[in-house]
């Protein structure tokens, strides 16, 4: 029989239901994987004997015919999902040992769907980094190397072990969430297929937040249909959450195929800066290339206020986690270290428990929040982001998808220094994806191809507010033509 | 209206004051979480996901709370606003979970409203209501169980708060009181907020200034946090604009301070300096969004709305008769006023008044009973009235009659019937004794043809006396009257 673990998710529900192997058999073969790969640190929990608990009742469904939408599917969480009864830290030592009581309402969703959760995967530090490695568990590791190079590359952040999970065949799909860009830019690092999308569609209950006007869920899978399986179960309105829309959810399945003859492409020329690397913008040439061989009209659009999106970013996004990240006080769960008093119990118990790029962001967010910075901050930065969404409104007005690259550069070395040394070339990472989050909108990344020395990259079709059905149909017919080879 | 001026040797200063009140608000679960808001409970028993700030948890509104303050706001003669939003004030403290308090600041569920106080000298008094917006409570700390440690009940953590402010409109300890208690029976009406002071369901923070008599000047003022009852918040008032007369007049400076009331020594004494002051970090609150009403919405909690008290005062006096001042008294609250109303249906309502006023009300006092707790039932006080008006009892029988009722409980007419009190209306039978009376008494007789007419009280008291009282004075007096005057 061939490597279970090397099927798609939907090809794993074909099998399942035709009876060709079993979901216990399944599990089997993504737990051993998930231990072959260790070393790229991907899980920083595995649950083996959940997942296989779970298998068996799986079985049991498939046996009296009363399976379910993705049964047996053996999943990787993001360790910022909250699982009841499991171990969930947001990869943070503020939350250690943190074993929530209540399930997220995205987890619970797949689970009322019949998945199986082989563990919890690595991140950055509250989501918060483009690389994995402000994880407190370490870094995860790219399954790629570069053909030059025996160097581990970063899986892109924050849902860098979701990406690189997938990537390695260590689960058959992922939960990512993204906040700037965190399913995006791993999905293109390590080669896969992943959607944000629109702000509401997915609950936010039961996630911890980083930053709430932005933070929203999605899956990160082997292919586009995977990840449309996923989002129809995923998706949907949740009383829990205020912010979350109430919409109607499509089988969006059955987008995928479908003919993108006259669809009108958007091609943004803010998104082509000089020093844009070459191989991105051959990437993106060629993709255009694809779907205007498949009749699409391709439309030059501008989103002119592009250039303020990453400073706008990187003042609302902190300012909102300052305060989101308050409550991690030593007080009633995690991480304490005692004090003389309250304040200084707050003191050591925060400065022990967050790490250097979340202490950098609540630093920045209470600054701009403070008096006497707050207009010239986070209020400019919230006009910036309506003028940013305006800019998309118009676009959307000559398109009916935006297509861009997903990251400026393809997977770079764990520790590189120039990012290390300034978090600002860190925060580069993000300039293609954080407009989509300051928008709201749905952007979808397709593993493209490989660079020169075998690095995949990949390409983003950004589109209009719960409109991830066109998305995913423009999506399929570029990952049918690109026709990515996976790991 | 009397004004309330500081006069020392120096000079005369006025006092500027204004108040904030945080009401609890009645609902059955807290403001953003399905909690439970019932009071007295063990430590933490009512303590949600969302109310713990556990990782992940979300706030969502309570829709009985925004009702509250809606009606609130109505009660308050305020604007209802139609948008309004939720922010984050952020500061750390244990009994604050989240590290933030959901609340409303550049966007309040209500606007200007008005409020109208009596005052003792007979005038009133509009006060201007600036704004109320909804938030959340923090839990409790509790600092005396232990040396050493501190211990956190969130119970409170959680449930809904209306926060009340007021222009700076107070311009006297007693105006500041008046409205306390017109606000407290106002909500209490509504059943939007039980007003218990003592219990913290309604905390008073009050902000004092003062500046030389007949000038317009703004000086700086001092906030004095949870004042918790209506005299500690009229002696808070008094003492601090004392103070700041007397730093004003001895060359100093009032600097801006948060200070805290000693009901004690009913002084106050700074909590926190302004170099100390929080700052809140205010920003939207990204996990709620706006909160929409349409005009059928507020429409719908205006027909909602009972009569209030200035409106029941105001029919009293009019349609019933009553006295402003026992009007005033049984509008304020209102249990007293449904009370009244069963026990007035009907019948000569200032009759009434005058029984719950007087007799009915000491009798309380005197048992030491709370008015739900009372012997005597609306129905039965008005049943003990009818009697009188009926002429089955006199007057004097009657507060005997009300002993008897405080003391058992029963209805007036099964004991006048048991004691067999029915006032005498039969002439034939006061003939009888009248003519007894005369002939045993011919030297009182003698006096009274004499022209000591005066004596006519006596004979009518003997009268009333052989018929053990139950002879109608009235008619005793009629009948005496004809026979000595033969």
């Amino acid at each position: 029989m061939t490597d279970l673990n090397k099927l798609t998710l939907s090809e794993t529900l074909e099998g399942l239901k035709n009876k060709r192997f079993s979901a216990t058999e399944v599990a089997q073969s993504y737990i051993k994987n998930m231990e072959a790969n260790r070393r790229l640190n991907a899980y920083v929990l595995e649950t083996p004997e959940i997942a296989l608990r779970q298998a068996e009742e799986s079985d049991a469904r498939y046996a009296n015919g009363t399976n379910k939408a993705l049964d047996g599917i053996p999943m990787g969480i993001k360790d910022l999902f909250c699982t009841k009864g499991i171990r969930t830290t947001a990869c943070s030592h503020i939350l250690d040992n943190f074993i929530p009581q209540y399930e997220s309402t995205v987890t619970q969703n797949l689970l009322n769907a019949g998945i199986s959760i082989l563990g919890k995967l690595n991140m950055d530090e509250f989501a918060m980094g483009g690389s994995n490695e402000t994880s407190f568990f370490g870094p995860a590791i790219n399954p790629y190397k570069a053909d030059n190079s025996d160097a581990d590359l970063v899986a892109g952040g924050s849902s860098g072990g979701s990406a690189a999970a997938v990537s390695a065949n260590m689960c058959a799909a992922a939960t990512g969430t993204d906040t700037g860009g965190s399913i995006r830019q791993p999905s293109a690092l390590c080669g896969v297929t992943g959607i944000k999308p629109t702000y509401g569609r997915c609950s936010r209950y039961g996630i911890i937040a980083f930053a709430s006007s932005l933070d929203q869920a999605g899956p990160i899978a082997k292919s586009v249909k995977d990840c449309a399986l996923l989002l129809n179960v995923m998706a949907g309105h949740d009383d829990k959450d205020s912010t979350s829309a109430n919409v109607a959810v499509p089988d969006f399945t059955q987008f995928i195929g479908q003919d993108i003859k006259g669809l009108k492409i958007g091609i943004p020329q803010e998104y082509r800066p000089n020093g844009l690397n070459d191989e991105i913008s051959k990437l993106w040439d060629n993709g255009i290339a694809m779907l205007k061989a498949r009749g699409a009209e391709i439309v030059n659009i501008s989103l002119p206020h592009t250039k303020y999106a990453l400073a706008a970013y990187y003042i609302i996004a902190p300012a909102e986690a300052s305060s989101n990240l308050a409550r991690y006080d030593g007080v009633r769960y995690g991480l304490r270290v005692e004090g003389n008093g309250l304040d200084e119990m707050y003191i050591n118990t925060r400065s022990a428990g967050f790490g250097k790029e979340v202490k950098r962001r609540i630093m920045i967010g209470t600054y701009v929040l403070s008096a006497g910075y707050y207009d010239a901050y986070y209020l400019k930065a919230q006009k910036v982001r309506r003028l940013i969404r305006n800019d998309f409104i118009e676009a959307f007005k000559k398109c009916d998808m935006i297509l861009t690259p997903t990251s400026p550069t393809p997977a770079f070395p764990i520790g590189d220094k120039s990012m290390q040394d300034n978090p600002i070339n860190m925060y580069l990472n993000d300039v293609f994806t954080v407009s989509v989050n300051l928008a709201g909108l749905p952007g979808m990344n397709i593993p493209m191809g490989l660079s020169n020395n075998g690095l995949p990259l990949g390409l983003q079709v950004i589109g209009q507010a719960f409109d991830e059905s066109r998305v995913f149909q423009v999506a399929a017919a570029l990952e049918q033509d690109a026709a990515f080879k996976r790991k | 209206m009397s004004e309330y001026i500081i006069t020392t040797e120096k000079g005369k200063w006025e006092v500027i004051c204004g108040l904030e009140i945080h009401c609890q608000i009645i609902s059955n679960s807290k403001m953003y979480s399905g909690a439970s808001t019932v009071f007295g409970a063990d430590p933490n028993e009512h303590v949600s996901f969302v109310d713990a700030g556990m990782p992940g948890m979300l706030p969502t509104l309570n829709k009985q709370c925004v009702h509250q303050a809606v009606k609130t706001g109505l009660g308050l003669n305020a604007k209802i606003n139609k948008y309004s939003a939720f922010s984050r004030k952020n500061y750390f403290y244990a009994d604050l979970p989240q590290g933030y308090q959901i609340t409303q600041f550049q966007y309040p569920l209500v606007g200007e409203g008005k409020v109208t106080v009596d005052l003792s000298d007979g005038t009133t008094k509009e006060i201007g209501i600036e704004r109320i917006h909804i938030e959340q409570d923090a839990g409790k700390s509790i600092h005396d169980l232990d040396p050493k440690r501190s211990f956190i009940d969130l119970n409170r953590a959680g449930v809904g708060l209306m926060e009340i402010v007021t222009k700076p409109d107070f311009r006297s300890p007693e105006e500041a009181g008046e409205f306390l208690k017109k606000l407290r029976s106002i909500v209490r009406y509504l059943g939007t907020c039980d007003g218990n002071m003592d219990e913290g369901s309604m905390r008073c923070d009050v902000n004092v200034s003062v500046r030389p008599y007949g000038t317009n000047e703004l000086r700086t003022r001092c906030e004095m946090k949870n004042v918790n009852s209506v005299k500690f918040v009229m002696q808070a008032i008094e003492n601090e604009a004392k103070r700041h007369v007397e730093v004003y007049e001895s060359g100093g400076q009032i600097a801006q301070e948060t200070r805290q009331f000693d009901p004690v020594t009913g002084q106050t004494k700074v909590m926190r300096k302004k170099e100390f002051a929080h700052d809140y970090r205010y920003f939207p609150e990204p996990d709620l969004l706006p909160l929409v009403l349409t005009d059928e919405y507020i429409d719908s909690v205006k027909k909602e709305m009972c009569e209030l008290p200035d409106a029941k005062k105001a029919r009293y006096i009019e349609q019933l008769g009553l006295t402003p001042y026992d009007a005033k008294v049984i509008c304020e609250n209102k249990e007293v006023a449904d009370f009244f109303e069963i026990a007035a249906q009907g019948r000569d309502a200032k009759k009434v008044a005058n029984w719950l006023m007087g007799d009915f009300f000491a009798m309380l006092k005197e048992k030491h009973l709370e008015l739900k707790d009372s012997p005597i039932s609306a129905e039965h006080l008005g049943k003990l009235v009818d009697l009188i008006s009926k002429e089955v009892i006199s007057g004097k029988i009657a507060k005997d009659v009300f002993v008897i009722m405080a003391d058992t409980g029963k209805d007036p007419e099964q004991i006048v019937e048991e004691k067999g009190l029915k006032q005498v209306t039969d002439t034939g039978a006061i003939e009888a004794i009248i003519d007894a009376v005369i002939t045993s008494n011919p030297d009182n007789l003698a006096a009274y043809k004499g022209g000591k007419t005066n004596l006519l009280g006596w004979f009518v008291g003997q009268v009333i006396k052989q018929s053990q009282g139950k002879a109608n004075p009235a008619i005793v007096n009629k009948l005496l009257k004809e026979k000595l005057d033969k």
